[in-house]
């Protein structure tokens, strides 16, 4: 691809410190990601995907490395994170939570309007803006948190297993609505999953990552063309190869991880 | 669809429609004790008396507790009482429940204000603040501000520590979304910070309140010259005990309306609960 490069991470590393014991989250990751990309980083649980993701969204500070995304405008936010189903404000109405970005920063009145009412229609919650989320599924709190991300308009998305909550049929229903307003806007995505199904049916490119310390070990295109639909991924064999092959890999590193 | 037919024995709807009727009375059945259990107690009350069972002379019968307290509000001396101490329940609530969040919220938020501050709050809190009453007196005199000022100090306490707690019980990932988004210190107070600590925090201020009743009656009691405690305290010794009685049940209607008064508000203010 000849896009020109939207986020690059240069040799980060994250170590905790506690007395007597130190623990490599992540260490020496190095990775570039390009205009427009959505990329999929894969790994065992406790392989420091999530501490990489927390420090691009500027949640946690790198113990050493650089990183830098690519802005021309001073407008749009550099990141907006989509967080797990728990991220939602339990205070804050459907609507209110959706415009939590843009009136963060200030933002004229009908521009919050427009934008929270345009991505409420999108992820199909027009009809419940006025309620509270403890009246929602756990599949509409995810779509509030994609819509609150989205219309903050930011440079590029960070994704932190957003699905993870979800049971499967709700998983694949909203993993297409989110291919489908993605593939409007055309954001940069980094997006954490530990489901190597949902990595081939999202991502363009899949980072696997290895435990202890958090290492890049491999990267994997994913050449299907889009739009994509699960059926498609399913029906694949190639894309049934490559689910093997990071199956064998995960396989390997979890049971590394447990010695 | 099912079929119904007469004397059916395994019908499932209405098998289930029985048993749905069953848990409906049940339910009513309780709500009925709930209202029965007051009734229930003055009404025995109320026969013991008569029959010479309780002494009529400590245990009036309620009906003459009640005569007696329309006596007292028709003289308007009752009314008086009432009010005095309705004013400083009030005033004294506010006098604490304010600062009590605002040290609170600071308290939660910034953690040198916490360590130096908890101390203090600490050393203070197990002195019942009826204890420090002598000290409030010869400070702020006998009038109605040291009354102010005692039950103000009751409902600081629970109303603090419950606002801390409810700043720090506030889920980890909110406050990410937050710093995540951008919010600045004014907005993260604002919209993060109050609401999030806001239940916890009416929890403490519910406890506040109970206090603040127990407070005015002992305070009024040991130095005052009017309000429902010292009704209570001047008609004991007086022997004057329907009047006494009065003042109790005064007491006890009060507590209960206010409980239902912050109980409602709360449903107004925390909708999202």
């Amino acid at each position: 691809m000849d896009q020109p490069v939207k986020i690059t991470i240069d040799n980060l590393t994250k170590v905790f410190y506690k007395k007597n014991n130190s623990v490599t989250a992540i260490q020496n990751i190095t990775l570039n990601v390009e205009e427009g990309e959505f990329v999929c980083i894969v790994g065992p649980s406790g392989c420091g995907k999530t501490t990489l993701l927390r420090i691009l969204a500027g949640l946690e500070q790198p113990s050493s490395g650089t990183f830098s995304i690519e802005s021309d405008t001073d407008f749009r936010p550099l990141q907006s994170m989509v967080f797990q189903e728990k991220g939602v404000i339990p205070w804050m109405t459907v609507e209110e939570n959706v415009a939590f970005g843009l009136k963060m920063r200030h933002l004229p009145k009908e521009y919050v309007r427009k934008q929270t009412n345009y991505y409420l229609k999108k992820v199909g919650l027009t009809k419940f803006s006025k309620l509270y989320p403890k009246e929602l599924s756990g599949g509409m709190k995810q779509r509030i948190s994609i819509a609150r991300a989205f219309a903050n308009d930011p440079e590029i998305l960070l994704m932190d297993e957003p699905f993870a909550a979800l049971d499967e049929q709700n998983k694949f229903i909203l993993q297409e609505e989110l291919l489908s307003i993605w593939s409007e806007t055309k954001k940069t995505v980094i997006f954490i999953t530990h489901s190597i199904d949902e990595a081939l049916l999202l991502s363009d490119r899949i980072v696997l990552m290895s435990a202890h310390p958090g290492e890049i070990v491999e990267e994997i295109k994913v050449p299907l063309p889009r739009p994509r639909t699960m059926e498609q991924v399913r029906a694949n064999l190639e894309m049934a190869e490559q689910f093997i092959a990071i199956w064998n890999h995960l396989q390997q590193e979890v049971q590394k991880s447990r010695k | 669809m099912h079929e119904e037919k007469e004397g059916e024995l395994y019908n499932p709807y209405e098998t289930e429609q029985q048993e749905w009727k069953k848990r409906q009375i049940k339910e009513r059945g309780k709500q009925l004790l709930t209202i029965i259990s007051p009734i229930f107690i003055l009404l025995l009350w109320e026969i013991c008396s008569r029959t010479g069972v309780l002494d009529i002379r400590f245990f009036p019968p309620p009906s003459a507790i009640v005569s007696t307290f329309f006596e007292l509000m028709t003289s308007g001396l009752l009314w008086t009482h009432i009010s005095v101490s309705l004013y400083r329940i009030a005033a004294g609530f506010l006098l604490g429940v304010i600062p009590g969040i605002i040290i609170g919220l600071l308290m939660g938020l910034y953690a040198p204000i916490r360590h130096f501050i908890s101390p203090i709050v600490m050393a203070f809190m197990p002195i019942p603040t009826l204890a420090l009453l002598p000290i409030i007196i010869i400070l702020f005199g006998i009038g109605d501000f040291s009354k102010v000022v005692t039950i103000a100090g009751s409902v600081f306490f629970p109303v603090v520590i419950n606002t801390v707690a409810g700043v720090l019980n506030i889920e980890k990932v909110h406050l990410d979304v937050a710093k995540n988004y951008g919010a600045s210190p004014t907005d993260f107070f604002l919209k993060i910070a109050f609401p999030g600590a806001l239940p916890v925090m009416l929890e403490g201020i519910q406890m506040g309140q109970a206090i603040a009743l127990l407070t005015i009656v002992a305070a009024e009691m040991m130095g005052a010259t009017s309000g429902i405690g010292y009704l209570i305290w001047t008609s004991y010794k007086a022997f004057m005990l329907k009047e006494m009685f009065v003042g109790l049940i005064l007491i006890s209607f009060f507590g209960f309306m206010f409980s239902l008064l912050l109980r409602g508000l709360q449903r107004k203010i925390v909708p999202w609960r």
